[in-house]
């Protein structure tokens, strides 16, 4: 039988052939943590008389939860981060570069890679078609440390995508569809493997989208067999030269394959507490909101800024409501600048913000009052998540977290666009 | 022996050491005070060195932060029991040297005393007068976790010794 995706990357950082269910050690080609679980990271090294990187170049590590600080804590441990990576070599992406995830795809991680990050989220890199999963921070260290770590080569699912998707319905929107209907932990220890000819039409941006939901199933990784799109994404961050093929084996054997036709998806929100609980547009009623938020390692790229100020161009955000806009990466923020993205978002009265996470982990930038209720095109919308238990969170794309500011209330994207 | 505290399904990270104390992170004492804060406000409170964090389906999910088993262990927790976990919370327990055991906890209740056979794969509510069978961890696990932690581990053998 031949090799899925996940079984093919593995086997070549362990120098056999692997199928599913083998626990291996793997050789690791890129490490990440980022300000909330870097800081740990650094203290297990200390404690395992290790403060070394086995590949410094492709060690990251990230100021980009809490940056720019909002307390001397978080202050005491940026400056952790960045005594270690002087002292190591490794790489430091500071405040104002942005989120982990878009600038471990812009600048470090090519097709066939083996990433491991200390952050959930890690999974996004699958897009590029790497291996990239979440760890915890001690797993993470010692994998900076020895350049390798331990892994069961995961069982894997087939999601295959055909057709087009309908207007005003996005890959944010897909990707909720799907955890709606395989649950929360519906892929739990198993990777997911995306494709199918929707997949192949989407951009890079749709399809980060895509692989960095994965682990909001449960799943270990959410890989996209590379291609032109790939590279073509590559090339525009000048690194056309990493670009390989990796693609599965027209017979590698899945766990089972879930068919999706793309016409049928509609527009999709996640309900409060929980991912998995979704719902079309249409099967909703009146629902008031306090606060949007667009950004995230979800949805902060380029062109869902531009779709958010295609519909908010020339109006105003509704009285009632708080719009803030964080650009994913300082290249995000810069493109969006520069072709008047931002120009039109900030006339519409949005608040914009420094590459980061910004409000999406309730640490500073939008916490969220008792009672509120925001409406956010991040991935996660876990009671508590912005800040306050005592809060409500609906996930969903960017084109109706727009529309919503516009009225106040979620709304369909397709009335307005 | 020691007491059963039971929670729901979908207990996730931010439940456990919410985002609004990111600050604490580096200061697990302090943290661990407030730890599973927004699921039950009086756990830490409660939580008597020994006791059981009881769960329903996908104890963990969400985000990767070590600190949450580090902080239910560091309150005295001696294992988490749950229908199923959530993948990187499950290794992480591992790490930090927290059992974690995968078991039909319908059958427990909240206040329950309880006793497990880690290597024997048996739970024993003493309160219900029942004995629940779980699976062992992976042997890999078990590795790690009998060696007190991923850090002891690799302290103990240099390498992955697996
Ligand atoms: S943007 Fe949100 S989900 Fe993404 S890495 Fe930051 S905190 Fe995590």
């Amino acid at each position: 039988m031949g090799q899925t995706l996940a079984e093919k990357i593995i086997s070549t950082h362990c120098k056999r052939s692997v199928t599913a269910g083998e626990i291996v050690v793997v050789n690791v080609d890129v490490c990440l943590t980022q300000d909330g679980t870097g800081p740990l990271a650094i203290s297990q090294l200390k404690e395992l008389d290790m403060e070394i990187a086995k590949n410094p170049k492709k060690t990251v590590l990230f100021i980009d939860h809490a940056a720019p600080s909002s307390k001397k804590e978080l202050s005491n441990d940026h400056i952790k981060l960045r005594d270690f990576a002087k002292k190591t070599g490794c790489m430091l992406s500071d405040i104002g570069e942005g989120v982990c995830h878009q600038v471990i795809n812009e600048s470090y991680v090519k097709p066939g890679d083996i990433l491991i990050g200390a952050d959930s989220h890690t999974c996004t890199g699958g897009a590029l078609c790497a291996f990239s999963t979440g760890m915890g921070s001690t797993d993470v260290a010692v994998g900076i440390a020895l350049g390798k770590t331990w892994m069961r080569v995961p069982e894997t699912i087939q999601i295959r995508v055909t057709g087009k998707l309908q207007k005003s319905v996005y890959a944010k929107d897909l990707i909720l569809h799907i955890i709606g209907l395989i649950g929360a932990d519906g892929a739990t220890y198993k990777a997911l493997e995306f494709s199918g000819d929707t997949i192949e039409g989407m951009s890079m941006s749709e399809r980060l989208t895509l692989s960095n939901m994965a682990v909001e199933a449960g799943a270990k990784a959410g890989l996209i067999a590379s291609d032109e799109k790939t590279r073509e994404f590559l090339k525009e961050n000048r690194r056309e030269d990493d670009y390989a093929r990796v693609a599965p084996d027209d017979d590698a054997g899945y766990e089972r394959t879930i068919e999706i036709d793309a016409g049928s998806v509609r527009p999709t929100i996640s309900f409060p507490h929980t991912v998995d609980n979704v719902k079309t547009i249409d099967e909703i009623k009146d629902i008031k909101i306090d606060q949007v938020f667009i950004g995230t390692c979800t949805n902060g790229r380029a062109d869902d800024l531009r779709i958010a100020a295609q519909i908010l161009c020339r109006k105003h955000i509704h009285k009632d409501v708080r719009l803030i806009v964080v650009p994913a990466s300082k290249k995000v923020y810069l493109d969006a600048i520069r072709d008047g993205t931002i120009e039109m978002l900030v006339e519409a009265g949005a608040c914009v913000m420094a590459p980061g996470c910004g409000a999406c982990l309730g640490v500073h930038e939008g916490v969220l009052g008792d009672g509120e209720s925001c409406l956010s095109t991040q991935n996660r919308n876990f009671r508590g998540r912005m800040g306050n238990p005592n809060a409500e969170i609906y996930l969903a794309s960017p084109a109706c977290a727009a529309a919503t500011a516009l009225s106040g209330r979620i709304t369909d994207p397709r009335e307005v666009l | 022996m020691g007491k059963a505290h039971k929670f729901g399904d979908d207990i996730s990270t931010d439940l456990i050491a919410p985002g609004r104390l990111f600050h604490l992170r580096s200061n697990l004492p302090e943290l661990a005070k407030h730890v599973l804060e927004d699921a039950d406000p009086d756990f830490a409170k409660k939580v008597k060195k020994g006791d059981f964090v009881v769960a329903g389906r996908n104890f963990g999910l969400g985000s990767s932060r070590e600190h949450a088993p580090a902080i239910i262990k560091l309150a005295g927790v001696k294992a988490v029991i749950a229908k199923s976990f959530a993948r990187i919370f499950y290794r992480n327990a591992i790490n930090v040297g927290l059992p974690v055991v995968m078991c039909d906890t319908d059958k427990i209740d909240d206040s329950d005393e309880l006793e497990i056979k880690l290597e024997r794969g048996i739970l024993i509510d003493k309160t219900r007068g029942i004995e629940l069978d779980f699976p062992a961890l992976p042997k890999v696990m078990m590795t790690i976790l009998n060696d007190g932690g991923l850090v002891a581990h690799i302290k103990k053998h240099g390498d992955f010794c697996l």
